[in-house]
This record gives C-alpha cells, sequence and structure tokens, in this order.
C-alpha cells in the first residue's frame, strides 16, 4: 500500500510522536476506529485505550488517557491528556499500580471513591498491557 | 575635586550595586530555564489545539456553539499581558506602547475599546492614565499554574457569550530566544480562520473546503467540551510565553546593569588612583620644600 499518513501524538506536557506511518487504530469515545491514508474528516474524543499504529510493517502501541483525535485524509493529530509510548512504561510499577488500585478498589468507600479508584485501576490495567506488549516482542 | 573619602564611598556603592543585579541575573536565568521548559513542552499542545479548533470552525455551523459565534459588534477587548515585577529592561514598555497604539488604532475605526490586564505592571501604567479597565489579574506569575489559566479562560469565555465584546486582541511578549521577546498581538475571539499577526508559520491549514465534519460523540457535547478547554489552554500558552519572556528580558537587562556597573568602578577606581597620586606627590612636594628650606 503506497499511502502513508503522519500521526503527531501531543499531551500538555509534549510532543510525544511525530511520525509517518501506515495504519493507525485509536480508542474513540463510541469504539476503536481505524484510520487509512485518505480516510474523511472526522473528529472523536478518546476515552481510556490503547493506541495502535503500524510503521514498517511493525504495530507499535501507546497507552491514551482521554483526549481528542482530529484525522484528516493526510493526517491524524491525537491531543491526548496523557499518552505513553509502551516502551517508555516501566512493567514493575506498572504491575503495582494494578495491585494497589484492587485493593483500593476492594476497600471501598465512598461513591466517588469506589468510582475513583475504578478509573485508576482501568489505567494500571491498560499500562501494564501495553507495556506487556512491548516486552513480548509484539512491537 | 571631590574628596578620597567620597570616592571611596562611591566605589563601594556601586560595588554593592552590581552585587545586587548579578544575584538578580542570576535568579533570572535560574527560573528561565524552568519557564522555558515549560513554554517549549506546552507549545505544540496548544498549536496542534488551535489547527484543530481552526479546522472544525471552517466546517461545523459556526451557531453550534456559542463560543464559535461570530457576531458583527463593534466592541473590541485587549487583554494586555504585562509583568508583575519592574527591572526587566523594555519588557513592559514595549507591550504597554503597542497596546496604546493599537487601541488608538481601533478607535480610529470608529470601535469601542475595553481593558483588561493581566500584571502589575500594566494595570499601574493604564490606572495612572485612568483608562477604563474591566478586569484585571495581578500576582498570577509568582506561581504560575494551570488554574490561573482556567479562571482567566473561564472570565473571557463567560463575557464573550454574554456580549461584553465581541472581537478579543491578546497583546503579549512571546518567548522567541533567551535573550529575545517579540511583541504579539493575537486575535483569541472569534476563532479565526485566516492567519493572524501571530508566530507560527508552520500551521497545517489544509485548504480542502467544504465536505462536513465527522464528529463523534454528537456535535454538541464534544464542542461545549473541546472549545472551552481551548480558550483554556491558549491562555496557558500565553502566560507561559510571557512568564519564560519576562525572565528572559530581567536577565538581559540584569546583564547589561552589572556590565554598566563594572565600567563605572572602574572608571571610578581610576580617578580615585589619580586623585591619591596627586595627593601624594603634592604631599612630598612640600615636604621636598621644607627640608630645602632647613638647608
Amino acid at each position: 500500500m503506497a499511502g502513508k499518513i503522519l500521526l503527531e501524538v501531543v499531551t500538555p506536557e509534549k510532543l510525544l510522536l511525530s511520525q509517518e506511518v501506515e495504519e493507525v487504530i485509536a480508542p474513540g469515545s463510541e469504539g476503536e476506529f481505524g484510520v487509512l491514508p485518505g480516510h474523511c474528516h472526522f473528529l472523536s474524543s478518546l476515552r481510556i485505550g490503547e493506541l495502535r499504529y503500524k510503521s514498517q510493517e511493525v504495530w507499535r502501541y501507546m497507552s491514551i488517557l482521554w483526549g481528542y483525535a482530529e484525522v484528516t485524509p493526510t493526517k491524524v493529530t491525537v491531543m491526548a491528556e496523557v499518552a505513553e509510548k509502551a516502551e517508555d512504561i516501566d512493567v514493575g510499577r506498572a504491575q503495582q499500580a494494578v495491585e494497589l488500585a484492587e485493593q483500593r478498589l476492594l476497600a471501598g468507600g465512598l461513591p466517588s471513591e469506589v468510582k475513583d479508584a475504578q478509573i485508576s485501576l482501568e489505567k494500571a490495567r491498560l499500562r501494564k498491557k501495553i507495556a506487556d506488549r512491548a516486552k513480548h516482542g509484539h512491537s | 575635586m571631590p574628596s578620597l573619602q567620597s570616592l571611596r564611598r562611591k566605589i563601594a556603592a556601586f560595588k554593592n550595586t552590581q552585587k545586587i543585579t548579578k544575584a538578580m541575573k542570576m535568579v533570572a536565568a535560574a527560573k528561565l530555564k524552568r519557564s522555558q521548559d515549560r513554554i517549549l513542552a506546552a507549545r505544540p499542545y496548544a498549536h496542534k489545539m488551535r489547527g484543530v479548533l481552526r479546522n472544525l470552525s471552517q466546517r461545523v455551523n459556526r451557531s453550534a456553539h456559542p463560543l464559535l459565534q461570530k457576531r458583527a459588534g463593534r466592541k473590541v477587548e485587549i487583554l494586555v499581558v504585562t509583568s508583575d515585577r519592574g527591572l526587566c529592561g523594555g519588557f513592559n514598555g514595549n507591550i504597554v506602547r503597542k497596546s496604546a497604539e493599537f487601541v488608538r488604532q481601533c478607535e480610529a475605526q470608529g470601535l469601542s475599546v475595553n481593558l483588561s490586564i493581566i500584571g502589575r505592571k500594566g494595570r499601574d501604567y493604564f490606572r495612572r492614565r485612568s483608562w477604563a479597565i474591566r478586569q484585571e489579574w495581578t500576582g498570577v506569575f509568582d506561581k504560575l499554574s494551570f488554574e490561573h489559566a482556567i479562571d482567566i479562560g473561564g472570565d473571557l469565555t463567560e463575557n464573550f457569550v454574554k456580549g461584553t465584546f465581541d472581537e478579543l486582541y491578546v497583546v503579549y511578549n512571546e518567548f522567541k530566544s533567551a535573550i529575545q521577546q517579540r511583541v504579539i498581538v493575537e486575535k483569541l475571539f472569534p476563532i479565526d480562520t485566516d492567519v493572524e499577526f501571530g508566530s507560527d508559520q508552520n500551521l497545517p491549514h489544509d485548504s480542502v473546503l467544504g465536505g462536513s465534519y465527522l464528529v463523534e460523540p454528537d456535535e454538541g457535547e464534544l464542542l461545549s467540551a473541546l472549545v472551552p478547554k481551548h480558550f483554556q489552554i491558549q491562555a496557558y500558552r500565553i502566560l507561559l510565553e510571557s512568564a519564560a519572556a519576562e525572565h528572559g528580558a530581567r536577565m538581559a537587562a540584569m546583564d547589561g546593569a552589572t556590565r554598566n556597573a563594572g565600567q563605572l568602578i572602574k572608571k571610578v577606581t581610576l580617578y580615585y588612583n589619580k586623585t591619591r597620586q596627586a595627593a601624594i606627590t603634592k604631599e612630598l612636594m612640600d615636604i621636598v620644600g621644607g627640608a630645602e628650606a632647613l638647608k
């Protein structure tokens, strides 16, 4: 396939990625969506999830916690609140975070606390998953 | 001829001043480093956001969200971003001069102009000249955080929706490099699709017009989250630009002051030594003259 799209991922902290890729799959708030070159104009909010992109026939992974994605035929701009590349995530710490969040969830408490705990568990599990992917040579 | 003692005092005073300016330079340099990192990190996100909003406002119906409206009103507001502290060279002077000039331009076109001001220096300047100031924020640069941007962005969006103004321009110092600042006049409201006075030349701006956007979840929901956020982000970026520029300007100003103090010290010291030498020579002449007389 000839075409390529420019994928740019920015967070309030920095420009995380700017690269020509062949395909992107992003976690839209209404479900995952895939983008190939020549996609129509599209704007979506993002939920907590995994962003995949294929560059030189290799899939790479990235964690996204909320944000927006703008798609044009030649370009995908992801504005994430928080984003991390798989290879930057520390698996040990991610595992710890999962356990901590699980404990917090079990401990219960006010509804708002439970909600917080659920979200942090979701975040922690996602980071763990993505970190594992990077480790097991998927990328 | 000034006495030796008064010269000594003068030298001591210059040395003290030099110590102070040197210390201020060091402090500014340390702060500059930090604020420079912050603005450089925040820029890509803010610029992308603006790009998206520009594309978006071309493609959606502008009445879809109150903050996207374009009104034909004649009320202009100018947000002047200055610093809280002085001793930073032309930093504030450039801003207020540019603002005043811009106000006159607008008034010449028959627009009514209001001011809101960030920073103590700008407030003092315009207050002394008893210009009408709608809103002022001071002390934000002491501990600059995103909260301030939410506060300022919130006030601006609220007043735009209320119709306090139809257009808003921001006058601020852009951080170009550690020793260079540039005064920028930027239009914040309404979102404009054409290029502005601002700096970013390389905004990707695809000219393919028409063809509506697919938006997910529904348009209203997305816009009401995204658009206010855009203004907060832009306010934050502008505050960070100004903070970094301020520290840069102060560092340069204090560097100059230290150097000037050094030159003055050199000059006065030379004069002091000459005077001292002259006094000694005179005394010697007296002694020699006295000895001659005794022979």
